[in-house]
């Protein structure tokens, strides 16, 4: 099963890596940015759909990570790597230390905690404004390039962003079908049978928060380059509830679901608001359906029929 | 494991454990040795405080006050994870199994929890041979042989009593604590219950709340009588079967 799905998703890379030089720009630009949103809606899925723990505050760890790109980028005019490395450990430690105050809480209360605690992300985007610009946001973020490569065009950079979610996905993929993954969804099922069993729950639990985390990172550092541009309203609690969206309507617990669930919101939000102001209302609507459909969303669907 | 050490010291010895919730007195200053390989009923009516010792021994819950050891290891403040890590096992009275995985998942599960492959993350589960050949011997030892596959949601009550058990012999425990076994089985699933407990490991000490009286007295030589809390009767079967208190209150004649 682990090896078809390593099959689907890599003839998925090749039909995307194929069909892209053919794409207009605007279509392709979209795309990048659902592969970038798709990595955020995957690490929050490790989360939600595996350990049950349904954070509201996941656009904190995709802003860290962004912020550190943006400030590194424009004022030290660090390359990649550097940039990289820098936002997705930052949003990992990020993650380490709201961890330590929001494993502690399970349910409602955790969800409420997370929200809390994005908000202080939000807080400081908004309002440390020598380091962050507040409310200006900062612009001008270059697109990078990698040793030789320029990635600078819209091309070029959809392909690293394909490399970069295909990566992701893989690594994330083999986290939830590992022995510590079995461990995650255990405690989806019963905590109190996994304490009598030996298992550290709140270690699995933090550990597997922190890595959240990194990816959610991952995915802001690559949103810092895709937009060119961070502002506090990336950071802010809609993008949180938008992800969580998401990972509903793609499937939670499918790890690739989330990624197209993303794939749908991001299309549906920049064609349908072309035609109409009230695009939140088809997205609502949209979502009522996968509710009362699908309630496993779109991939628990698929999933489910052919079994 | 050192024979030396698990003849000198008790499996499990509880020195005058209690809990209280709010006023009531669930618990009360309850005393008890069992040795290593000792097979031991905790018996009593419904609301004796059995399950809320069972509790207190694993660590699920904190005590009031009291001490508990296990092989001469003081345990009474360790978390119920690193009890788990002493060789402490216990089922559950209301199945607590994992029921939207596998069989083999849920067994899988018990098996990797003592082993540092828990924390293993860059290689599928499914890759780990050992780990897979020790959950499917342990379901072959519970009659459970041929359902890895099955998700535990869909087995019959039986079989998950019987998958309690399994997930409780996985970690290969030295202490025991059955909760029930047979809650809610009927006459024929109670027999092979009592079948499959009756070829566990002489060596594993086994401390089992059972409200079917033959069971319980079939399979443990040892008995403990709990009422309202307090240990009433402690002793060898017939010692206890004999004692008036005890067949006043519990056994009815």
């Amino acid at each position: 099963m682990i090896a078809r799905r390593a099959l689907l998703a890599a003839a998925a890379v090749a039909v995307l890596a194929g069909v892209a030089p053919f794409l207009p720009a605007y279509p392709l630009t979209l795309l990048t940015q659902a592969l970038i949103v798709g990595i955020l809606a995957m690490s929050l899925d490790v989360l939600l759909g595996y350990t049950g723990l349904t954070s509201l505050g996941h656009a904190a760890y995709f802003g860290v990570g962004a912020y550190a790109v943006a400030i590194m980028a424009t004022e030290k005019q660090a390359g990649l790597i550097p940039c990289l490395a820098v936002g997705v450990l930052l949003a990992a430690a990020t993650a380490a230390i709201f961890g330590l105050l929001a494993i502690r809480a399970t349910g409602t209360y955790f969800l409420m905690i997370t929200l809390a605690l994005g908000m202080v992300i939000w807080g400081l985007a908004f309002r440390w404004v020598s380091l962050t610009k507040g409310d200006n946001g900062i612009a001008g973020v270059p697109r990078p390039s990698l040793g030789p490569l320029e990635l600078s065009g819209p091309l070029p950079f959809f392909y690293f962003c394909l490399v970069a979610t295909a990566v992701a996905w893989a690594l994330m993929g083999l986290l939830v079908v590992s022995p510590f993954g079995l461990g995650l969804r255990g405690i989806r099922g019963s905590e109190s049978r996994m304490l009598a069993l030996g298992y550290n729950v709140w270690l699995h639990k933090y550990t597997a928060f922190v890595i959240s985390g990194l990816f959610a990172g991952f995915g802001g550092t690559l949103w810092a380059y895709y937009n060119g541009f961070v502002s506090p309203n990336d950071v802010q609690l809609v993008t949180s509830v938008e992800t969580l969206l998401m990972v509903a309507l793609g499937g939670s617990g499918t790890l690739i679901g989330p990624a197209i669930g993303a794939g749908v919101i991001v299309f549906l939000k920049n064609f349908v608001s072309v035609y109409t102001k009230r695009w939140l209302l088809i997205l609502g609507a949209v979502y009522i359906g996968v509710i009362l459909y699908a309630p496993t969303g779109i991939v628990g669907a698929l999933r489910g029929r052919r079994r | 494991m050192a024979p030396a050490e698990a003849v000198a010291h008790a499996a499990l010895r509880l020195d005058a454990v209690s809990r209280a919730f709010g006023g009531l007195q669930a618990v009360d200053a309850v005393s008890l040795t069992v040795r290593p390989g000792e097979r031991r009923a905790l018996i009593g009516p419904n609301g004796a405080g059995k399950t809320t010792l069972f509790n207190l021994i694993a660590g699920a819950l904190p005590l009031t006050s009291g001490r508990i050891s296990l092989f001469g290891h003081d345990v009474t403040g360790t978390p119920a994870h690193r009890r788990a890590a002493l060789g402490l096992a216990r089922t559950f009275q209301i199945t607590n199994l994992f029921p939207d995985l596998t069989v083999l998942e849920n067994c899988l599960l018990a098996v990797q929890a003592q082993t540092p492959a828990r924390f293993a993350m860059l290689r599928p589960v499914s890759q780990y041979s050992a780990l897979r050949e020790r959950a499917q011997a342990t379901l072959a030892s519970l009659a459970l042989e041929g359902l890895g596959d099955a998700v535990v949601r869909n087995l019959s009550h039986g079989e998950q009593r019987q998958l309690e058990i399994a997930l409780a012999l996985a970690g290969r425990p030295r202490v025991l604590l059955l909760d029930e076994p047979t809650a809610g089985l009927s006459p024929a699933e109670s027999r092979l219950m009592a079948t499959l407990l009756r070829e566990l490991h002489p060596a594993i000490t086994v401390l089992m709340i059972e409200h079917d009286m033959d069971i319980a007295l079939e399979l443990s030589e040892m008995v403990t009588v709990l009422h309202y809390g307090r240990v009433i009767a402690d002793g060898p079967r017939e010692q206890v079967k004999a004692d008036p208190q005890v067949k006043e209150i519990y056994l009815g004649a």
